[in-house]
């Protein structure tokens, strides 16, 4: 096993890298667009009862819906490829991002919002420099959910051309190559749980000032 | 679309009652396990937070990669689809447990071990009651989690409403995707809102008794 | 000079039967320290919070200085004014220093003034700079918090201070201390201060002068002495009692 799997980087190098860049590639490129539209929504709509709520329902159904159904949905529409995979899985990173973004707004302390205004600060300085640092943190915990939802996601996504490492997986199960399997499989699994440290190391920078 | 529900019933049924199955018994399994992992666990915090962390590391990794690691050891279709999926509800189950249990009133753990409960009484009799909804919201989520992988699972030749939806792919078939989807929503679905009204009726008891 | 003017002044929130300021009206000598006592609903909060036009007045006349506060800009208004709260409200995310800085920062005072008068806010209330600058509100214990909130109102030497029950979460003991810093600090500075409490002995404590309200009205406002001496109303009289049967005012 372990030979097979020395010899197919010896011979697939350049392959695997270019998979695996494709892989991150997508990723990153589908939560770049989610906080692009999750993110201004979520800061339009925290203040009203009704506006939040429609937003989270109708996001939130997503969550119900398998991921996989979400990217077969739309081959007929956008058929196989780049295109659909990315359109998928910035839609399925949205729903956490907003959801954390509404609620960070949602709770921030009121004390904090008065002193705040109270000392003059104009509605502009107040959102700079007090909300938006203090929702940041919940904002970035939806981000990290958004980030490994995707990047599991791309996995499958490879089953509709869209490149990545799943295409290893794929390959493997239709040879019946287990040294793929495991190739593949695993790194995907490093690439999630290095991606979830990297993140964890990053909230737990930001939210140091909260510790006593 | 109806039309194709009506022509081809059988097939979709079947692969309802499939998926039904498989979520079912994922479903038994995860939490006999979990409830035997989380007695263990009830000595000590440390080693509760060190295994949900550990659960919670494998469950952020992508189903198909665990599958994937596994096929080699398991070998194709359910026999790896159902552990894998057990695996993960480890996380979700274990947590929620944990939680509720950890959240009950010490003062009432006092009280019913000066009236002479032992250790398993506590726990049946005071703990787990009080913590249902924290245990009931584990299995929504867990079934929740398990209805969307197991579609997943469709591409390793497990069973289920997956292979509809792959097969719709290959044949380019928009109903077969469709009823496929909308099955698989349903069972979602329904849990969902069935859990969350055994949460809430939990929770009234729950209040009423204290 | 009269520091601060209500000519009026009625509010009523919504949803509420009974106004929560009714007709008031009352003038404030500069370099006075004037409590505003009474119980929860009487007004008192709503009171200051027109000052700095956190709540606005239904109708009726306020000024400050000789100013009519609503021909102002409420932002640039609120930053001559110091406001010091019960729950605080430090930036958690920011240092002590950053905190107290705040307004100076965005009115772009020079580094080198923003670190001098920063540092002087801190010994003012009795915190060593080099120590307390660069920790986080949440190192500190609660008198540390409020010590750093009121410094965040001082350092830009506001001709009037509101504040709101700012001792009312702090334990017995921290707060006689801060009262008495408090009370030192006022003297030194010459400046106006309007301070919100239900506490009795503290409003007859602090106070140069003393406005007792209640239900929306101002029943009494005097030096604490004639207010022990000649309690305007029943009201009043039972409120001296109170104070007095717990030990002596």
């Amino acid at each position: 096993m372990i030979s097979e799997i020395a010899d197919y980087f010896s011979r697939h190098g350049k392959d695997y890298l270019a998979l695996l860049g494709g892989h991150i590639g997508i990723s990153f490129i589908s939560v770049a667009i989610a906080m692009a539209v999750a993110v201004p929504i979520g800061i339009a709509v925290y203040r009203s009862k009704i506006g939040s709520t429609i937003a989270e329902r109708s996001f939130g159904v997503l969550r119900i819906v398998p991921s996989l159904a979400v990217l077969i949905i739309l081959i007929p529409i956008m058929g196989t490829g780049v295109l659909p995979s990315v359109t998928a899985l910035t839609i399925l990173a949205i729903p956490p991002i907003l959801i954390n973004t509404v609620q960070a707004f949602q709770t921030l302390p009121k004390a904090m919002l008065e002193a705040a205004d109270g000392m003059g600060m104009s509605t502009a300085q107040k959102f700079f420099k007090v909300k938006l640092p203090l929702a940041f943190p919940l904002m970035f915990a939806g981000i990290r959910t958004a980030v490994i939802e995707v990047i599991a996601s791309a996995t499958l996504a490879s089953y509709i051309g869209a490149g990545g490492l799943g295409d290893l997986i794929f390959t493997g199960l239709s040879l019946l190559r287990y040294s793929l399997l495991i190739i593949g499989g695993g790194s995907v699994a490093i690439l999630s749980l290095l991606t979830g440290f990297v993140l964890d190391s990053i909230y737990k920078q930001i939210t140091k000032y909260q510790r006593t | 679309m109806i039309d194709y529900f009506a022509k081809h019933s059988d097939m979709l049924m079947s692969a309802f009652l499939e998926h039904l199955q498989i979520v079912f018994i994922t479903l038994i399994i995860s939490i006999v396990l979990a409830a035997v992992i989380s007695y263990l666990l009830l000595k000590s915090k440390k080693a509760t937070n060190i295994t949900v962390n550990i659960f919670s590391q494998i469950y952020s990794i992508p189903s198909l990669a665990l599958f994937a690691l596994l096929i080699p050891l398991l070998g194709l279709g359910n026999k790896t689809a159902i552990p894998v999926l057990v695996l993960y509800n480890q996380y979700l189950l274990i947590r929620n447990i944990m939680t509720g249990m950890q959240q009950v009133d010490r003062s009432l753990l006092e009280a019913g071990t000066g009236m002479g409960m032992n250790k398993w009484q506590l726990v049946t009799k005071v703990q787990v009651p009080l913590a249902m909804p924290s245990i009931i919201a584990g299995i929504r989520l867990a079934i929740i989690s398990t209805t969307g992988i197991a579609t997943i699972a469709a591409t390793i030749n497990a069973g289920g409403l997956g292979k509809i939806l792959l097969s719709g792919l290959r044949t380019m078939n928009t109903y077969k995707i469709a009823w496929g989807t909308i099955l698989s929503v349903i069972i979602a679905l329904v849990a969902d809102m069935v859990l969350k009204l055994l949460e809430k009726k939990t929770k009234a008891t729950k209040l009423n008794e204290i | 000079m009269i520091a601060v003017e209500l000519k009026n002044v009625n509010k009523q929130f919504k949803g509420q039967t009974t106004p929560a300021l009714d007709n008031v009206s009352v003038q404030i000598e500069e370099g006075e320290f004037v409590t505003v006592l009474g119980s929860s609903g009487c007004g008192k909060t709503t009171l200051i919070k027109m000052l700095n036009r956190l709540y606005e007045a239904d109708s009726g006349e306020i000024f400050l200085f000789g100013k009519n506060i609503k021909e102002q800009n409420p932002v640039e208004l609120r930053r001559k004014i110091g406001y010091v709260i019960q729950q605080i409200g430090l930036f958690p995310h920011m240092t002590v220093k950053a905190n107290i800085a705040t307004i100076p920062k965005i009115l772009k005072w020079d580094k080198k003034r923003i670190d001098k008068e920063t540092d002087r806010m801190l010994r003012l209330v009795q915190l060593e700079p080099d120590e307390f600058r660069d920790r986080y509100p949440a190192q500190l214990s609660g008198g540390q918090q409020q010590r750093i909130g009121l410094a965040r109102a001082l350092i830009c030497d506001p001709r009037i201070m509101l504040l709101d029950e700012p001792f009312g979460a702090i334990d017995a003991i921290n707060r006689e201390i801060l009262q008495n810093e408090l009370k030192a600090i006022h003297q030194k500075s010459g400046r106006t201060y309007l301070f919100v409490t239900h506490d009795i002995r503290e409003a007859l404590k602090l106070g140069t002068k003393v406005i007792i309200m209640n239900e929306g009205k101002i029943l009494q406002y005097d030096t604490p002495e004639n207010i022990i001496n000649n309690p305007a109303n029943e009201f009043v009289e039972n409120l001296i009692r109170t104070a007095e049967l717990k030990g002596g005012a």
